[in-house]
């Protein structure tokens, strides 16, 4: 009879582990069968991809679709114009965050509550779309590409997980006694805080970085002149409209016709930079979202 | 001179010159936060300062100084618009249902990789769920429509060479808000579960240890101790959540939108980006944005203030 009931709860564990197991499985799935299609279909011939032949594996595999895309000088000044954003938004972000982080840190300094509170509610509230479109217009940054890198460049959320980090990782007695020592706190900070800091600085950069890249939406608000757009913002068009520039290139034996296609590579081309860097920064991430949960 | 005032002079001399000293010693620290904090006042206090020209007739060329005063008639206006009460309804529909969708999904998720003991299939399970939120809405509505397209949309091609009807996912509306929300649910639930692992791994083993002694099976486990173990943490993003049922993503709405389904894709941040931005209506959209971050901010006081009523750790 005991054993029974062991076998029984045996038999149920089992069970309840391969559903388990199952229905992550296939909900994982469901995350990369998708982009596996429309890379499969960017891979393909025109002819194939229009008997809607392609699943998940290249039908005639061949790259003209990409050749086109690259082809396409407006394409590459779009993808320059936006890592250029992303590299200078990155580097004044951490510079901005840095500057934030570290003398917050500092117990002695006066008047850190109220900056910090200054910083914190910008967490809460905010003008919001049109008094920002309209500090553009009056700055004379619409159609600036400095609208894309000034307003956003200060994240009072990337300041509270790195100055959360500075707190847990450098412990106050190695600041206190360099600072009795005499180094100057903008020393401090350059040989002893930011050196131990490194990994939390590569996460910042990412976040940074990740966020500029996939963002768009002040590009539609602020931007008006195509050459200035950012590539998510010119994808976006590329996907809403079927005639584009890219498809009604001359017609060339070697063309791509099927906008369906090109579509594709595109968002294949838009993708790539990210699930390059995606399996070294995940880990990266998933820490930042910890440290940020502690107090956001 | 009295001693009583002689030490007052020198204390309120002391605290003079004391500002001066700590400037004085901490001037490199202070020098560092000065970009910040101009970066900050410039760029997010001066359009908080913007809105007043939601109770002010704005006109660009009389700038925000020189424009009328006219009290609370954009507010009256607000609620006399159809396409305001569209985007509305709009918001608060989808956002309700994604969160009776959204929300509960990372919560049954996190339990379900808990229970995985193989390592590696969890990490790369975790790996392949958590990518979607690193992609941008663009690329998200652009496989979207590739997948659910009528005619070319692989889903559909399936459907049909399986004999069933076309279904319009992206282009009808009913359709449209469930693909909507589905798709909002298939982009978060990954990236929702780190929270609530956290949780669990924060929960005492112990307690699983006296629950195998009293007989709990798996299903008690999870019922009688990891439930109730994550259930702060279950309130907290509750809270987050119900206080973001105002809010609205434009990127998310503007990219898996379309013209056929505008009726119900049109939503406050969509709204405000084609009545102000577009249409030039700055004062009335300035009044949307800041009834829409009001009642916002609202709903998280009164959510907090539920939840510290029920005894749990409240938000702010």
């Amino acid at each position: 009879m005991f054993g029974d009931r062991y076998i029984k709860t045996k038999i149920i564990n089992r069970t309840a582990d391969i559903f388990i197991y199952l229905t992550v499985g296939l909900l994982s799935l469901l995350c990369v069968l998708p982009f596996i299609h429309v890379l499969a279909k960017s891979l393909s011939s025109d002819a194939k991809v229009t008997s809607q032949l392609v699943y998940l594996i290249p039908k005639d595999f061949n790259l003209r679709a990409y050749r086109s895309v690259l082809g396409d000088p407006s394409m590459i000044r779009s993808l320059w114009h936006t890592v250029k954003v992303t590299v200078i938004f990155t580097a004044l972000g951490m510079f901005l965050t840095v500057c934030a982080a570290y003398p917050l840190t500092r117990k002695r300094l006066r008047g850190r509550n109220i900056i910090s509170v200054l910083f914190v509610i910008t967490l809460y509230f905010s003008g919001g779309i049109i008094p920002d479109y309209l500090l553009m217009h009056r700055l004379g940054l619409l159609n600036k590409t400095a609208s894309l890198i000034l307003p956003l460049a200060f994240s009072a959320y990337n300041m509270i997980i790195m100055r959360t980090s500075i707190q847990t990782t450098v412990p106050d007695s190695l600041e206190e006694s360099a600072f009795l020592d005499g180094a100057s706190d903008i020393r401090i900070l350059l040989q002893i805080v930011l050196p131990l800091c490194k990994p939390i600085l590569a996460t910042l950069c990412l976040f940074y970085a990740v966020g500029r890249w996939n963002a768009y939406q002040d590009s539609v608000f602020y931007i008006t002149r195509q050459p200035l757009y950012l590539l998510q913002h010119k994808l976006n068009l590329l996907i809403q409209t079927t005639n584009t520039s890219l498809t009604s290139s001359e017609a060339q034996p070697d063309t791509v016709t099927n906008p369906e296609v090109i579509k594709s590579a595109c968002i294949i081309f838009a993708t790539l930079p990210i699930v390059i860097v995606y399996p070294f920064v995940q880990k990266y991430f998933v820490k930042g979202v910890m440290i940020g949960a502690v107090k956001g | 001179m009295s001693k009583v005032s002689v030490a007052y002079e020198t204390k309120k001399k002391k605290k003079k010159l004391g500002f001066m000293y700590y400037l004085r010693r901490d001037w490199q620290l202070y020098l560092l936060l000065v970009f910040p904090v101009t970066m900050v006042i410039i760029f997010k206090y001066f359009p908080m300062a913007g809105l007043v020209i939601a109770f002010k007739d704005y006109k660009i060329l009389k700038g925000f100084m020189g424009s009328e005063w006219v009290g609370f008639k954009n507010f009256v206006e607000i609620f006399s618009n159809k396409d305001f009460y569209r985007a509305l309804r709009n918001t608060l529909i989808l956002n309700g249902l994604d969160l009776l969708l959204g929300f509960p999904m990372p919560i049954i998720l996190a339990i379900m990789l808990n229970e995985i003991r193989t390592m590696w299939y969890k990490k790369i399970n975790q790996t392949l769920l958590y990518l979607p939120h690193f992609l941008s809405w663009v690329i998200i509505a652009g496989v979207a429509y590739q997948l659910f397209q009528p005619r070319t949309g692989l889903v559909n091609v399936l459907l049909r060479n399986m004999g069933f009807n076309e279904i319009p996912f992206l282009t009808e509306n009913i359709h449209w808000v469930f693909s909507y929300v589905l798709i909002g649910v298939w982009q978060s639930m990954g990236w929702g579960t780190i929270i609530y692992l956290a949780a669990i791994t924060g929960i005492n083993p112990e307690l699983y240890d006296s629950a195998t002694i009293d007989g709990a099976g798996r299903w008690g486990k999870i019922r009688y101790v990891t439930l109730p173990g994550i259930r702060s943490t279950i309130t907290i993003i509750l809270i987050i959540n119900l206080g973001r049922i105002m809010g609205s993503s434009f990127e998310r709405a503007h990219s898996l939108g379309n013209p056929i389904v505008k009726e119900v894709a049109s939503v406050i941040a969509t709204y405000v980006y084609s009545a102000g931005i577009q249409a030039q209506k700055y004062s009335f959209t300035t009044a949307v944005g800041l009834f829409q971050s009001v009642v916002g901010l609202v709903l998280v006081l009164i959510s907090d203030w539920i939840s510290k009523k029920i005894g749990e750790e409240g938000l702010l």
